[in-house]
């Protein structure tokens, strides 16, 4: 209750500068949809079906190890309790069964997903919301190659996950054999390893340095491609490896000591400091040393959508996220910072916009565990590769206490008062905006969210204040469509082992129809995941993009036929209602997060309302569009209207 | 801008399924531009040597190298750039020789190369010749007006001069 007055002040110090001038002109430029198309159905709340069923719990078990020689499946199993994995999503296939027949004993919770696309994004998830390596798996051809989009999302934003995979037989692998993908040479550049199980002897070692490489270092997604023989052939003897010994691999944990030393002396000797932090810093776990060093040198700190949440969005100091769609304090700061501080962040496009007009004033100090990220995109002056919370602690003793900041400290509060994140509420019709707004105040924080990707996905960014790391999950690097549900469902199985904090799900009409199957997973589990769904029919932000940069010609981005996504969660047994009225939105909001197991609440927002403030891509930091009316005509001027997708 | 150099990297790496396309992979998904590309085993029968070859500025340069290190079966990178090394390309190459004075020309050239004649038919000669770059396109040069009918190059491998040994 405590953590909610909290939030509650600082919704309070949010409302003071939101503006809520009704919005008088209209800026519909397109006639609302028929109502044949969007039915206007008032809140409906719907009594949740009697029971769920349940499905999938696991009952009392024997010992899963069958008598005699250790068959390469039990070696498996052994080996992935033996790395402590409690939780596996995924399917079995044909080369999988041996394997699957040893997890029908052993005590991990194998989670029978709808499509294994699913089952990567729910291990993603569940390592975001844990920090511990996830694991999913799926049988050989189509089962590996549906994981490859999770793949590559854990591969963008350094999710630690392990990816099992069947394998057809030895003998027949290269033959075209039924089911064969050569999922190693798919999945090559975007894994971090991935290993090919040749021999059984080897597959107590795989395991354990798969493990240990997907959750050291720059953590990433690690492959094990397990044919069909392998899992079937025995041993009597099984040998296992207590330590991993890899001659080629040994990140770097510590600093340079004299780096460190001389990035204390820029801290000491700049201005106008700013700390710029991204996942790296949550993987870490480096909150305390980033408050400590925002607290005694003075210094704003601005996040990564990746970030959100390391440093509390409640401190002072904080000044939100920056980049395309970030704020305009946090724009403006990195463009006229005199030090700017990336930590466990990669200069990505998104947040840089124009190189060489990012941060320019500023002298740079990197601090990163990957040196491929150092200097990748951004000249820096201190590169310091270790890890964030080893190298702060470091740096920290030879930091000098700073009493004030004032003339900088004061600027970005001006930037802050003089463009907040804004919206106009409406009448008639919810506001998207108002949406994200209305579930922090709600939820008080107390939740994990995830989300899917689009307006939905920055407006969430900009409106949930994140206090807590691991508190909010979102497909940042790749830009997942169809990653929130299931990475909602993973989060909650992780949020199990920590007290089953609920989690709120928030997506699209456009993202969720990509994995919705996994409400069958949802309900069955009795998963307390709330689907806050922003239904404007549309793909949001790509008709943003075509409102702003083609001429308002809307190809291809209204989503018409929609289902009824009332009648459609309530088909899988999950409890539904739907919300049009802005008055009831509040009401609505509670039912969803007070309704026990999954719940979704599909609200029927405007659609004519784009994401601002908004660096248009390839434009500076410090040209932001920031007024929904001049949006275009800016957009023109900075030289947007042959606008190339980029 | 930084200017374009040749540049001589050599990597160890482990004797492992895929290395190579792991590498060789991570060239292509970043458009970085290989010359020549050489793999074998060393003494160490765990453990192969890449030798590559390549095109690049620095920038491009310190990122082949850093993403090289970040393959977990890379055990050691090291650029030859500013190092006394020894290069060597091996070239086998066959020239037309069908009339005995030609021929006899042929195996005076390749003896000047300090080449050797390997094959032999009443058609065509081959030879085997193994040195610098600049060495072998040399020796193709003067070959050339015989008519070459076929060549394999090794491309480079390279060693740094003792005492400054990789590994």
């Amino acid at each position: 209750m405590s953590d909610c007055s909290k939030n509650a002040k600082l919704h309070k110090d949010e409302n003071a500068t939101l503006n809520r001038e009704p919005f008088h002109t209209p800026r519909v430029t397109r006639p609302p949809l028929a109502d044949s198309k969007r039915k206007k159905i008032s809140a409906r709340v719907i009594a949740p079906p009697s029971e769920p069923p349940a499905a999938c719990l696991i009952g009392p078990r024997r010992s899963y190890k069958s008598q005699g020689a250790w068959l390469g499946g039990e070696i498996l199993t052994e080996a992935l309790l033996r790395e402590g994995v409690e939780t596996i999503f995924g399917i079995p296939g044909g080369v999988l069964l041996s394997l699957f027949d040893s997890f029908y004993e052993a005590p991990i919770d194998i989670i029978l997903v709808r499509h294994e696309q699913g089952a990567g994004h729910m291990a993603e998830g569940y390592a975001r919301a844990t920090g511990r390596v996830g694991v999913a798996i799926g049988t050989s051809g189509p089962g590996a190659t549906n994981l490859v989009t999770a793949i590559t999302d854990a591969w963008m934003d350094s999710v630690p996950v392990v990816f099992l995979t069947g394998q057809v037989s030895s003998n027949l692998i290269g033959a075209d054999a039924f089911q064969e993908a050569d999922i190693t040479g798919i999945t090559r550049p975007i894994t971090k390893h991935n290993y090919l199980v040749k021999k059984v002897d080897d597959l107590p070692r795989v395991i354990k340095e798969a493990f240990y490489l997907a959750g050291s270092g720059r953590r990433g997604p690690v492959l094990i491609d397990l044919p069909k023989d392998m899992l079937m052939s025995s041993r009597d003897n099984v040998v296992w490896p207590d330590a991993v010994r890899m001659r080629g691999y040994q990140p770097t944990i510590d600093g340079h000591a004299g780096q460190i030393k001389r990035a204390a002396e820029l801290i000491a000797a700049c201005e106008r400091p700013l700390l710029y932090v991204g996942g790296g810093a949550i993987a870490s776990r480096a909150t305390a040393q980033l408050i400590a060093l925002s607290e005694k040198a003075k210094i704003p700190v601005t996040l990564t959508s990746m970030g959100l949440g390391v440093f509390p969005a409640d401190h002072p100091h904080y000044i939100s996220m920056l980049g395309m769609h970030g704020s305009f304090a946090a724009n403006m700061a990195v463009s006229q910072c005199d030090l700017l501080l990336a930590i466990g962040a990669r200069f990505d496009d998104r947040v840089t916009g124009r190189l060489d007009r990012f941060a320019s004033q500023a002298k740079k100090v990197h601090i990163d565990i990957d040196p491929t990220s150092v200097g990748k995109n951004v000249k820096v002056d201190v590169p310091i590769v270790g890890d964030a919370a080893t190298v702060l602690q470091a740096l920290l003793p030879k930091v000098m206490p700073v009493a004030q900041r004032k003339q900088w400290l004061t600027q970005i509060a001006a930037w802050k008062e003089e463009h907040p994140y804004t919206y106009s509420r409406r009448e008639a019709e919810i506001v998207p905006q108002q949406v994200l707004e209305t579930i922090a105040k709600v939820t008080c924080g107390e939740c994990v969210y995830t989300t899917d990707v689009g307006q939905h996905q920055m407006w969430a960014c900009q409106w949930i204040p994140v206090n807590h790391p691991h508190r909010f999950i979102s497909s940042c690097g790749l830009g997942t469509m169809g990653f929130g549900f299931p990475a909602a469902i993973g989060a909650a199985f992780g949020a199990r082992s920590q007290g089953g904090l609920p989690v709120v799900c928030i997506t699209s009409d456009g993202s969720f129809q990509m994995c919705l199957q996994e409400l069958a997973v949802s309900v069955g589990h009795r998963l307390p995941v709330k689907i806050l769904l922003l239904n404007n029919g549309c793909l949001g932000m790509i008709r943003q993009w075509q409102h702003m940069f083609f001429k308002e010609r809307y190809s291809c981005s209204d989503l018409d036929l929609q289902p009824d996504f009332v009648s459609l969660a309530e088909a899988y047994g999950a409890s539904a209602a739907r919300v049009a009225d802005p008055k009831e939105l509040q009401q609505a909001l509670e039912w969803l997060m007070a309704t026990p197991g999954t719940a979704l609440l599909d609200v029927v927002t405007a659609r004519e309302e784009n994401v601002y403030p908004m660096v248009p891509a390839g434009g500076a930091s410090d040209e932001m569009i920031l007024d929904p009316q001049e949006a275009v005509a800016i957009a023109q001027r900075l030289g947007f209207e042959s606008f190339e997708a980029d | 801008m930084s200017c374009i150099n040749r540049h001589i990297i050599s990597a160890l790496v482990e004797n492992q399924h895929g290395v190579l396309a792991k590498v060789a992979g991570l060239f292509a998904a970043r458009g970085f531009n290989i010359e020549s590309l050489t793999v074998g085993p060393t003494e160490d029968t765990t453990i192969s040597r890449m030798t590559i070859g390549l095109l690049a500025d620095d920038d491009t340069l310190e990122q082949v190298i850093k993403q090289l290190r970040r393959v977990p079966t890379t055990v050691k990178v090291q650029d030859f750039f500013d190092t006394p090394t020894i290069q060597r390309e091996l070239v086998l190459i066959r020239v037309q020789a069908a009339e005995s004075a030609r021929r006899l020309e042929v195996m005076e050239i390749v003896n000047v190369f300090n080449g050797k004649v390997v094959d032999l038919t009443p058609k065509d000669l081959s030879a085997e010749f193994t040195g610098s770059e600049q060495k072998i396109q040399a020796l193709i040069e003067c070959l050339r007006p015989f008519g070459i009918k076929e060549l394999a190059r090794s491309g480079k491998v390279a060693l740094a001069r003792s005492p400054i040994a990789l590994r």
